[in-house]
């Protein structure tokens, strides 16, 4: 009992020092990931509202729930939030904030007083798009197509552009601060070769956010102009061209989609093989996959644009390109395949979660074949086909592996158990789910089915209304973990520093870690998931 | 809910059935390698669980496993990459002599023209049997012609034409969307393509109600914009001749050649001072705002009726008629 309560009191980055300002000023990397996270899970329940909502629309064809303006912003205000407010940050400024820093060996990230001012900056934009959204909305799409947006919406796009732009710079600086961290800040003899995949997959996305965020916000700052003082951009009644808009928006947009799924693919990685108890199968394939994911993410943008009057020559090419960025994404779901041979494994949530994330990135990569496919895109295109696909790569993919980390990681950060038996649960329930609501929309998209319709024809219906049950199952499915996971910080069994026996500096620390992280900087001198040196704990089997 | 409970789409086009196999194909070695990963995570997640395989045997890795899951995806993409591309090449190449349609579409509505000047909205009639182009614009924002049994889509653009075309092969009424989202309505934006039999189709044209050919408009409005007073088919006007020039090379005064088709067209009307033919001054003025989409396309029918030679009456000051028993 005695030892009990002094592992309670033992001084950790939570009880380090207390109250409101203590955590709005501070420049612990660990706290501000727990800032982070308290801000996407809320923009995350506002988009999983709108989601709820369009699904609810979708479930009688005529469209008799809400108007179709009121519709209209629905589907885009899920599609701003989800995409910019919760997945662009979900991963790196939670999961790799948090994770980063212990996984090389460092105090901190390179520059904390950044970090902090980061997650300002996402607070500023975050509040300007949603005061734009409960002032009267947005109903351009996330995508924000001229002239529509530029002069025909009678909506506040300049005011959620503004909030996407605001947000643009949190992103940068994120990166900014990761790659500084894993350039300079590694560990003694923690080369490049025995970095953790999620540090290869980070920086890799890190990349992307510095190189590409600036193009997002110049387009968008483009549009507000058009919008407010007609300068003649994009509108062709101005002398605009609105393909010039879907060449910038995409040229961040899609490598955006990299953002979103690389550092869930580094999720993934620490996952299998800790449950695995085995080195990553290729190593340097998996690290360099995503390296080659976040270079040929540059060069594939008008995929997206097959149907809107580009050349054929220029579609041929970006289709050519579209197959090269399939190929790593498919090299590292046959490496995690091939990491679980011979391997010794545990069936834990984290687990459960990493198995759903391959299986349902895998059909949502494939899927991306048939849209790379001309003659096949110019039918699935803008069809609720591609919804199925995109759904597939960020919520079966990114979302699932978003969960894996939270539970993988989650004893390091509240220094409690979650129950596991519920989180196993919740896990069945998000996938099925997961494949209940999305699946159907492959089958209504090559029928045919335009998305972003408010009403559509009747023979739509029963695949929306499996659609639409599918995504209350999700919606439980989610609900739980948020549940168990508030539960866990009172009433958790208490977390040892390494309750999976994980190999990787972050297990080496107390959990939940002390502010400083390591008393001592770590030395390293054995290979990434090494785990034949780490002795078996028979005690944790239970499974 | 469920009456009318498809699973797959009507296939109307001789397009359809290529980009079905294509389909067939995909989803057969999507299929195959989804189910292969899945199998093999099944399978060694129980024969490799804890408590059978308690003891790990680490593997580094395998260089021409490696390879060979490169390459060999690779290898079959770029069959999916051939075929879609000769799909998609074919869907860009209308076939000579296809019956024309001119397109206009607006918030929230899809306008059609006949070449014999029947109009339409929302609903489009079209022969069975027939090669039909389709000539397109938006008035507004961008808009997307998508027919899904004859599995064609082609963004509509303000400010420029698109075109895209099909070959219809199947009686019926089939749905037409706007599949780019363009506000409010976006989902009302939707109509039938109806494919008659030619000799129904014929009938539908003479109780049609159409005054004159869409090129005889377009030569009405010829003269009404004053267009005629330069543009004279001879060579005495001050702006080219316009007779037999659509389709053919132009030389510009700047040294560069371009194909006189419907977007240089439309341009030369809306911003004539971009490419000056060679010989002549940009003196033309703009008629930006001062003529309607439907306008542009009757002017763009009569330049086209201009193009064979024989159809033009001898030289003078006479406009040439348009020969309008050549279209259906």
């Amino acid at each position: 009992m005695a030892t009990a309560v002094q592992t309670v009191e033992r001084e950790n980055y939570l009880n380090s020092t207390y109250g409101i300002k203590s955590w709005l000023l501070t420049t612990d990397h660990k706290r501000i990931a727990m800032l982070y996270l308290v801000s996407i899970t809320a923009m995350f329940w506002i988009g999983g509202f709108f989601a709820m909502m369009i699904r609810l629309e979708l479930l009688t064809p005529q469209g008799d729930l809400v108007s179709s303006d009121t519709y209209n912003k629905l589907f885009s205000m899920h599609g701003i939030i989800m995409v910019f407010f919760f997945l662009i940050p979900s991963v790196p400024a939670v999961i790799g904030n948090f994770v980063i820093p212990l996984m090389v060996g460092a105090k901190d990230l390179a520059f904390p007083r950044v970090n902090l001012l980061s997650w300002y900056i996402y607070m500023l934009g975050a509040i300007t798009a949603l005061t734009a959204m409960v002032t009267g909305g947005v109903d351009t799409g996330w995508t924000f197509y001229t002239p529509f947006s530029t002069t025909y919406s009678n909506t506040h796009v300049i005011g959620a552009a503004i909030g996407i732009f605001i947000t643009g710079f949190s992103s940068i600086l994120t990166g900014l601060n990761f790659i500084v961290t894993i350039h300079r800040m590694r560990a003694p003899g923690l080369t490049w070769r025995r970095l953790p995949l999620f540090c290869w997959s980070n920086y890799a996305a890190a990349l992307i956010m510095v190189l590409g965020t600036p193009v997002i916000a110049i387009t968008l700052l483009l549009v507000a102009l058009e919008r407010a003082f007609n300068i003649g951009v994009f509108n062709p009644q101005l002398g605009g061209d609105p393909l010039l808009f879907q060449h910038l928006f995409w040229f961040y947009s899609h490598p955006a989609v990299y953002i979103m799924i690389l550092p869930g693919m580094g999720v993934i990685s620490e996952i299998v093989t800790c449950f695995s108890r085995k080195r990553v199968f290729g190593y340097e394939f998996v690290a360099l996959a995503s390296i080659a994911i976040a270079v040929l993410g540059f060069v594939v943008w008008a995929h997206h644009m097959f149907v809107a009057g580009i050349s054929v020559y220029s579609a041929l090419v970006f289709s050519l390109l579209s197959y090269f960025v399939a190929i790593p994404s498919a090299v590292k779901v046959f490496n995690w395949t091939a990491t679980m041979y011979k391997g010794s494994i545990r069936y834990e949530t984290p687990m459960l979660y990493a198995f759903g994330f391959i299986g349902l990135f895998t059909i949502g990569g494939l899927t991306g074949i048939f849209l790379a496919s001309l003659g096949l895109d110019v039918h699935v295109h803008d069809t609720y086909f591609v919804v199925a696909h995109f759904h597939y790569v960020m919520v079966g993919g990114m979302v699932m592996a978003y969960m894996a980390g939270l539970h993988f990681w989650w004893p390091k950060i509240s220094g409690r158990m979650y129950p596991e038996a519920w989180a196993k649960l919740s896990a069945l329930l998000v996938f099925v789910g997961f494949n209940t609501t999305f699946f159907p929309q492959f089958i209504m998209g090559y029928m045919g089915a335009p998305r972003r319709y408010h009403a559509y024809p009747p023979e739509f219906q029963v695949l929306n209304v499996l659609s639409t049950a599918g995504a209350s199952i999700l919606a439980v499915g989610y609900v739980l973990p948020m549940i168990y996971f508030l539960w866990s910080l009172r009433y958790g069994e208490l977390a040892p520093p390494n309750p999976w026996n994980a190999v990787g500096l972050e297990w080496m620390t107390p959990s939940p870690p002390p502010t400083h992280n390591f008393d001592e900087t770590p030395v390293v001198t054995w290979e990434a998931y090494d785990y034949e040196s780490q002795p078996q704990e028979e005690v944790t089997v239970g499974h | 809910m469920w009456k009318n409970f498809p699973l797959f789409p009507e296939r109307a086009s001789a397009l359809a059935w290529q980009v079905d196999g294509l389909y067939f194909l995909l989803v057969a070695v999507s299929a195959f390698f989804t189910l292969l990963i899945f199998l093999v995570i099944f399978i060694f997640a129980v024969k490799y669980r804890r408590s059978a395989h308690p003891h790990p045997v680490q593997i580094e890795g395998s260089l021409p496993l490696e390879l060979a899951w490169t390459l060999i995806p690779l290898g079959i993409c770029m069959i999916f990459f051939a075929w879609g591309s000769l799909i998609y090449f074919q869907e860009a190449r209308p076939p000579k002599g296809a019956m024309e349609i001119y397109v206009v579409g607006k918030q929230w509505m899809w306008k059609f023209e006949h070449t014999t000047g029947q109009r339409e909205i929302d609903q489009l009639h079209i022969p069975v049997g027939a090669d039909v182009r389709m000539i397109m614009s938006s008035q507004d924002v961008i808009h997307s012609f998508f027919v899904p049994a004859f599995r064609v889509k082609t963004d509509v653009l303000p400010g420029r034409y698109t075109e895209t075309w099909f070959h219809t092969t199947k009686v019926g009424t089939y749905h037409l969307f706007c599949s780019q989202y363009c506000g409010t309505d976006h989902s009302g934006m939707i109509g039938q393509v109806i494919v008659m039999e030619p000799t129904a189709f014929q009938a539908w044209l003479s109780e049609g109600g159409a005054s004159g050919s869409l090129a005889a408009n377009g030569q009405q409005l010829f003269q009404q914009l004053g267009c005629s007073t330069c543009h004279r088919s001879d060579t005495q006007g001050r702006g080219p001749n316009l007779v037999g020039i659509y389709g053919k090379p132009v030389l510009l005064d700047d040294g560069r050649t371009v194909t006189a088709d419907e977007n240089y067209v439309r341009e030369s009307i809306l911003n004539p001072g971009a490419k000056v033919v060679a010989g002549f001054k940009p003196i033309m003025p703009s008629f930006q705002g001062q003529v309607s989409e439907e306008s542009l396309m009757a002017l763009e029918a009569y330049v086209k009726s201009l193009a064979t030679p024989q159809q033009s009456e001898p030289a003078g000051n006479r406009l040439p008629v348009p020969d309008t028993s050549k279209t259906q």
